[in-house]
């Protein structure tokens, strides 16, 4: 067993101070862009409004040309939403920006967001740093940094910024960043703040590969159903929003133009949960073949296997909800959020409060 | 039963309607059909899944019985009014209890009930040619043309010839169809395997059900607490506790034995934070595999139990096992040997009973703790600060009377109860506590005996198990997440082609997609299919969106378009 490097330890935590430091900065500055973001997208409707809005009808008429569905996309504009039950399941709702809500492709047009783009920059020098302080944590104690709560907390949040990023290449999700990079930032203070302990070596029950495989499987599925949380709440506060102005009433939530609209909220969790289940799934078998190796026994309904089981059956309630009727949209996000919440009252209450085989907290223990 | 009823149920119909009766009567039999279309139901196996996830909370908030027994006597001890409510309520037996098995059982059926009529109509859609053509292609989500020019001499019926093979090579069931008109068509469907899979996950969710059923009757298990020293022989007498499935017999435990010759363990030494903490644990065992056979030296540790005779022995716990010599007021050597403790913390503060029934004239018993390294604080008391023997010490409490052990009623060796029993020294007595560091002995008062502190050993904890069912709960658990992966991932879609020929001798193509279900890829298998029916007739692909003489709007609308757009489905069956 290699020996303990409390020097890497202490720059470890340096590394994270710094992380955190910057995340905080990008997190201020998603949230401006997003302020300011929508202050422009509503200037422009104004300009659209008074009689410029040929290009937008142009946009209309070629995109109804292009496809040949296009007649539709006029009247998927707004109603598009989940209580429109015709168009469900499809993920065709409508394709640009109608100055209400941002187009499913999530491409902002041709205007530079400086702030967002600073924003971006921040958020990868941030977890860029954050790699290099988990990456010395476990350096200096000589395994991988998954041994304790404020190492699973610091490598999920690591997590959860590198498939923001990972995705931002993919969607323009730039929208997600203020909630996103907060909850890293909130799981960071945590890190530091409840869970910390010091550098040190794995118990014998921790002492496994099975460790390497079922905690970064658990910690990805978990950085997912991060991600599918901040949309789903979005996509709710976006369906209150779009059966507002639909009744006619004034638009209360400007920031909320530059989210997509409901539907695409949800179809897009939805393949995101997808994949998080199956690997909720895997966390879960492969949790029961170290069980068997470490206590002898495959499932024994310890507390925490209880809450990975419960977690797991919320999930799988979610996916089915999707193909339910009456169970779509807002209540699916409701499924989604009460899952993810599972997933972090499993995480913090059930670690500290609950006794279990998994007591590997770390925290307040002799 | 059913028979009958069902014969009497058109009388049942043609009964006079009365003024006042306005609901249709549905008969036992409706009646059955009605539960069985509501237990079947999306909606119902929807909420019976929350049910289920809410029924299996109560179970990490109260101490179950199946695994820590003790908490469960502990909290019935503790609240004496709530406590058996509780328990009538099964809430200390949560996932054996009737309300939760019948959930289960609810889901189950409903599951039974919506995968086989689903399997039936899936068999038959693989089976049956793809749906006949669309009037009108262009209607659907997805939708493309190709102009084969008259010089290449194709003809309509080549050219849907040609793009069945197309499809056929990209992986579809293909149809062609209208031959003999002058509009044939091919109908092709790809992604029966989504359905399939999804079929084969929840079959296999009943899979794993029946194996972890069958895993609890055909298995067995047991403890054991060895001493560094001692030999475990695989027999029922050779366990401390044995808990046998239903299918047990006694034939089926294989002769082999083991001994403990020594276990290692190794504490945290330095890191300041975790300063004693255990960070290894290393039984040496000597096993062999029946009464004859060679004996065999492996190594067991937490994370990596030894396989023997079918079974899996593993390390599930340790601790240290003073060894004493006790005598009596006599002089004889009435005990001698090694004592199980039970650790209570990280220092490995140990509880112990020595019983001494054997002791004359009167029995003994002896009540307190050990302290690998103790340690006094200002008032006298010795506490533990270490896991490691630095300085061990026994302090104990003696007593005297009849311990109650010579009327064959079981007791619990790790207790004595000390109600009837008359204490002979103690710390708050005149005679004082006894305290013992290893090689000290200690002279009882009123002569009744003496007793030695000789050395320490260490002892393992063995959980011993045969579990001829896990095998098969993790094949279904694989094929389960098989077909969850397929069922998620692989998408179900219809591709229609249809060809003609134009007056001026051009063969005109149109197809169209459509998808089933959620479909976010549709858009790019439309291009892919666009691409290759190019390709196969040598047109060149419309240059419109590449060239960029097209203004700079169109060229976006263009893009978002081909990205987003995705089919509209048909309403599945289940909806």
């Amino acid at each position: 067993m290699p020996a303990i490097n409390e020097g890497l330890g202490m720059l470890s935590e340096q590394f994270m101070l710094m992380a955190g430091l910057a995340y905080a900065v990008a997190f201020c500055a998603y949230a401006w862009d997003l302020v300011t973001y929508s202050k422009a997208a509503k200037a422009g409707l104004a300009a659209a409004e008074s009689g410029a809005g040929m290009e937008e009808n142009k946009h209309q008429l070629v995109a109804a040309g292009s496809a040949g569905l296009g007649a539709s996309n006029a009247e998927l504009g707004l109603g598009a939403g989940p209580q429109d039950r015709a168009v469900r399941p499809s993920s065709k709702t409508h394709t640009s920006d109608d100055g209400i809500t941002a187009g499913d492709s999530m491409r902002y047009g041709t205007e530079k967001r400086v702030v967002a783009r600073v924003a971006v920059a921040l958020t990868i020098v941030a977890a860029c740093v954050h790699a290099m302080a988990v990456v010395f944590r476990g350096m200096a104690a000589g395994r991988v940094p998954w041994g304790n709560m404020y190492e699973f907390c610091t490598t999920g949040g690591l997590a959860v910024a590198l498939v923001f990023l990972l995705v931002l290449t993919r969607r323009d999700l730039r929208f997600l960043g203020t909630f996103v990079i907060g909850l890293v930032l909130v799981m960071l203070t945590a890190a530091s703040v409840a869970f910390w302990t010091p550098v040190g070596h794995l118990v014998p029950a921790l002492q496994s590969y099975w460790l390497v495989i079922h905690v970064s499987i658990a910690v990805l599925s978990s950085a997912l159903f991060t991600l599918t949380f901040a949309m789903s709440v979005l996509q709710l506060v976006q369906a209150r929003r779009e059966a507002s102005i639909a009744s006619g009433k004034k638009d209360k939530a400007l920031v909320m133009r530059l989210v997509p609209n409901a539907l695409s909220l949800e179809n897009m969790s939805y393949r995101i949960n997808g994949i998080a289940f199956v690997g909720w799934t895997l966390t879960l078998m492969f949790g029961a073949i170290w069980a068997e190796k470490a206590w002898g026994r495959f499932w024994g309904w310890d507390t925490k296997e209880v809450w990975t089981f419960v977690i797991w059956v919320v999930f799988a309630s979610y996916l089915h909800a999707r193909a339910t009727r009456g169970w779509t949209g807002t209540r699916a996000a409701w499924l989604s959020i009460v899952g993810y919440l599972c997933v972090v009252f499993n995480f913090t209450i059930v670690n500290v409060y609950f006794s279990g085989l998994h007591s590997y907290a770390g925290v307040g223990g002799s | 039963m059913k028979e009958k009823l069902v014969k009497k149920s058109p009388g049942a119909k043609q009964e006079p309607a009365s003024a006042d009766a306005v609901l249709p009567r549905l008969g036992f039999v409706g009646m059955l059909r009605w539960a069985w279309r509501q237990l079947t139901s999306m909606r119902n196996a929807l909420l019976l899944l929350l049910l289920l996830a809410v029924a299996a909370v109560p179970g990490s908030l109260f101490p179950q019985r199946s695994s820590a027994a003790s908490s469960v006597t502990q909290y019935l001890a503790n609240h004496p009014t709530s406590g058996p409510i509780l328990d009538w309520f099964k809430l200390f037996d949560v996932y054996s209890s009737p309300w939760f098995a019948a959930i289960y059982l609810l889901l189950f059926t409903s599951l039974v009930g919506c995968v086989l009529p689903r399997a039936k109509i899936h068999f038959k859609a693989m089976r049956s040619a793809p749906p006949r053509t669309p009037k009108r292609l262009s209607r659907l989500a997805e939708y493309g043309t190709v102009e084969i020019p008259a010089e290449s001499g194709i003809s309509a019926e080549t050219a849907v010839h040609d793009a069945a093979a197309v499809l056929k090579s990209r992986g579809y069931r293909v149809d062609v169809r209208d031959l003999d008109t002058d509009r044939p068509s091919v109908g092709a469907e790809i992604g029966f395997l989504k359905e399939v899979g999804n079929l084969v996950f929840h079959i296999s969710i009943l899979g794993v059900l029946a194996a972890v059923a069958y895993s609890g009757l055909a298995g067995y298990s047991g403890q054991r607490v060895l001493v560094e020293g001692e030999t475990f022989v695989n027999s029922i007498v050779g366990y401390d506790t044995f808990t046998p499935g239903a299918y047990f017999n006694e034939n089926r435990l294989s002769p082999y034995s083991l001994q403990l010759d020594k276990l290692a363990v190794k504490y945290d030494r330095e890191s300041p934070g975790h300063y004693g903490q255990p960070i290894d644990f290393t039984a040496t065992l000597t096993t062999k595999d029946g009464a004859g056979a060679a004996p065999k030296s492996q190594i067991l540790k937490v994370n990596d139990p030894v396989s023997m005779g079918g079974t899996n022995v593993y390390l599930v716990g340790n601790g240290y096992a003073p060894v004493v010599t006790v005598k009596d007021g006599k002089g004889n050597v009435a005990y001698q040997g090694p004592v199980v403790t039970i650790p209570t913390d990280g220092a490995y503060t140990s509880l112990l009973v020595i019983k001494v029934p054997d002791a004359k004239p009167n029995q003994l018993g002896f009540v307190g703790f050990f302290l690998p390294t103790a340690l006094v604080d200002d008032k006298g008391v010795a506490y533990g600060s270490d896991p490691d023997p630095f300085n061990p010490q026994l302090n104990l409490n003696a007593y005297t009377g009849d311990l109650g052990l010579d009327n064959g009623v079981p007791r619990n060796v790790y207790t004595l109860d000390t109600a009837k029993l008359k204490q002979i020294n103690g710390r708050d007595m005149a005679a004082g506590g006894i305290v013992l560091a290893p090689g000290q002995s200690y002279t009882l008062p009123e002569g009744n005996g003496t007793i030695s502190f000789d050395g320490i050993k260490r002892f393992a904890a063995l959980d011993i198990r045969n579990d001829p069912g896990q095998i098969y709960v993790l094949v279904f658990a694989v094929l389960a997440l098989g077909g969850l992966m397929g069922s998620l991932f692989l998408n179900r879609r219809r591709v229609w082609i249809r060809t003609g020929s134009h007056p001026d001798g051009r063969t005109m193509v149109e197809f169209g997609l459509l998808a089933r279900g959620e479909d976010h890829r549709l858009a790019g298998e439309s291009r892919a299919l666009d691409k290759a029916l190019h390709t196969k007739w040598l047109v060149p692909l419309p240059s419109a969106v590449e060239d960029g003489t097209q203004d700079k709007s169109y060229k976006k609308t263009r893009k978002d378009q081909s990205d987003t757009e995705t089919g509209i489905t048909m309403a599945s069956k289940d909806q």
